[in-house]
């Protein structure tokens, strides 16, 4: 079956780019530095001196995490490759560029989730929680998947200067986590901030990350996987367009 | 019953823009099957971006491509399935061994990964590079890293073999092996679509060279018939004993154009016979002594330049 074989070669491109960008690119001292120190730092500013109820905070630091570390490395990849020349040869490869779009998202989702869990275990260790697996899960995937594929659409205007695509991207990303409910809780935010909240796709997760883990939402489940879902596909579509655009730019 | 077509690549009318640049401007060709086909053309005359057109790597504005009877534009993946390619630049990941340079290749093809072991294998033996197969490319010389692309190129055993400038800034060992494998793979039955500034490369390899120029197609056909099209560009090289005025020589109207070569001359001429015979006599009245005499037939160098001379 002609289509059956499509699907097969599809989603084996999408396993094998995933694999090689694991292997390659998630140990980069600009992932580790980007994707795991800067939230780290960022939470501790916020946090130290202040009186914050850290059982509160959590959620959204959970979201945080996931939110740098799965979004760090889709920016520099298709840059890296291009420096690197080897761009041109993967796509020699029976691959389309949806499939290594795909890929590149699925290995920061991957990389991001593995990393969260992490986070989440020690949260888990040290406050008491009572916990809904299912639904944190499917939000912790959905999330990942979510914010890896805005990394990757963040990479498509770049030609091979890997630095410019890092201050692109932290132009994006900055904003959306200050305008999220991370660090001010959405039941606290009015006016045009509680607007420009809805615009960020960390609040939704921040919701299910609190409905999960300490049984509050501010707004309703579905409407949280639905706009997460929706931002994934609007993600997805951006970077295939912008990197199909894009394709000969340093190449 | 579909009569099965003999062309390997069957390019009609190709056309591809970079905003007001044409770059390839309706160009058609085809490529039989187990065929070696050299693509030359000057620098920026529309090489790179035919052979990104034909591997499915850019959209061509108009035109269409056919590999083994698949079109790429409507099947991409159908026809990337059946070819392999060597872009221009050193294209492999540095940071992975070479071993697993060829692995990650051929996963993209669907090789078992028993069968792709012992393949990996056999192209590293094949290349001398077995002891260093664990070894990070990034430790390999710029004609070791060129075997590795090449090995993960083929790792699927291709139908059909692209190489962009293969043998560039290679030294002569490494071109020489890459050669060896480019025959050996064309005698298995692979077909072969080879670009190159090298024009003696191209003459000694290939079956017949397509030349490009400002984008079109300047000529198809086999090296020794794009020599016979330029008769008038044999010649005779020649040097004596001492360095002589050749005005003299260029007096007797049998000399068309005169090229210094170091110590030599050459004199290009559309009688090489009589040109000879009246060296012969010149040396004799001069008292000189040739030490060089050599009559030279057209070369694929100069007809390469006669077509792409600008109009």
């Amino acid at each position: 079956m002609p289509l059956r074989n499509f699907n097969r070669q599809f989603f084996r491109g999408i396993a094998v780019v995933t694999e090689k960008n694991i292997r390659l690119y998630y140990t980069k001292p600009p992932v580790i530095i980007f994707g795991f120190l800067f939230p780290l730092f960022m939470f501790l500013a916020f946090y130290l001196g202040k009186e914050v109820d850290f059982h509160v905070f959590f959620p959204g630091l959970l979201a945080m995490f996931l939110f740098f570390i799965a979004s760090s490395v889709g920016p520099l990849i298709t840059p890296w490759e291009k420096q690197a020349g080897t761009y041109e040869r993967l796509l020699s490869f029976p691959v389309s560029i949806t499939t290594i779009i795909l890929g590149d998202s699925a290995a920061g989702m991957i990389f991001g989730i593995m990393i969260n869990v992490v986070v989440l275990a020690v949260g888990l260790i040290t406050l008491n929680y009572c916990l809904n697996i299912m639904i944190l899960c499917l939000g912790m995937l959905l999330g990942a998947f979510c914010f890896s594929s805005l990394g990757v659409a963040l990479a498509s205007p770049s030609v091979q200067n890997p630095s410019y695509v890092m201050m692109f991207s932290s132009l994006i990303r900055f904003p959306l986590i200050f305008i999220s409910g991370i660090f001010i809780p959405l039941e606290d935010l009015h006016g045009l901030g509680r607007i420009l909240c809805y615009f960020s796709p960390i609040t939704y997760l921040v919701d299910i990350f609190n409905f999960s883990l300490r049984g509050q939402s501010n707004i309703a489940l579905i409407v949280d996987f639905a706009a997460l879902f929706i931002f994934s596909l609007t993600f997805v579509y951006l970077a295939n367009r912008s990197h199909k655009r894009n394709l000969m730019r340093g190449l | 019953m579909k009569k099965e077509s003999n062309k390997a690549i069957e390019v009609r009318e190709l056309t591809k823009r970079f905003g007001d640049v044409t770059a390839v401007d309706h160009i058609s060709f085809g490529i039989r099957k187990r065929e070696i086909f050299g693509f030359l053309g000057p620098n920026g005359a529309g090489k790179t971006t035919t052979i990104r057109m034909l591997t499915g790597l850019i959209t061509p504005d108009s035109g269409d491509v056919q590999i083994d009877g698949v079109d790429i534009r409507k099947n991409p993946i159908k026809a990337k399935m059946k070819i392999g390619v060597i872009p221009e630049m050193g294209n492999i990941y540095v940071d992975l061994t070479a071993k697993q340079n060829i692995i990650l290749a051929g996963k993209f093809y669907g090789i078992a990964r028993g069968e792709l072991e012992n393949r990996a294998d056999a192209l590293l033996a094949k290349f001398g590079l077995l002891e260093r197969a664990d070894d990070p490319v990034k430790t390999f010389s710029k004609g070791m890293k060129q075997q590795v692309n090449i090995a993960s190129a083929i790792v699927h055993s291709p139908e059909l073999l692209f190489l962009d400038e293969p043998t560039a800034g290679l030294d002569v060992q490494s071109q020489r092996m890459i050669k060896t494998i480019i025959r050996e793979m064309n005698q298995r039955g692979t077909t072969i679509f080879l670009t190159t500034h090298n024009i003696e490369e191209a003459n000694v390899l290939c079956d017949r060279v397509g030349i490009i120029n400002n984008g079109e197609i300047a000529a198809v056909d086999t090296p020794e018939g794009l020599k016979r099209t330029f008769e008038e560009t044999q010649s005779v090289k020649i040097s004596f004993d001492t360095p002589v005025d050749v005005s003299e020589i260029e007096e007797s109207r049998l000399v068309i154009r005169k090229e210094k070569l170091g110590d030599k001359w050459r004199l290009y001429t559309d009688n090489p016979d009589k040109l000879v015979k009246y060296l012969a006599q010149f040396a004799q009245d001069n008292n000189l002594i040739f030490t060089t005499m050599e009559i030279c037939g057209a070369s694929l160098e100069d007809a390469f330049v006669k077509l792409t001379e600008d109009k």
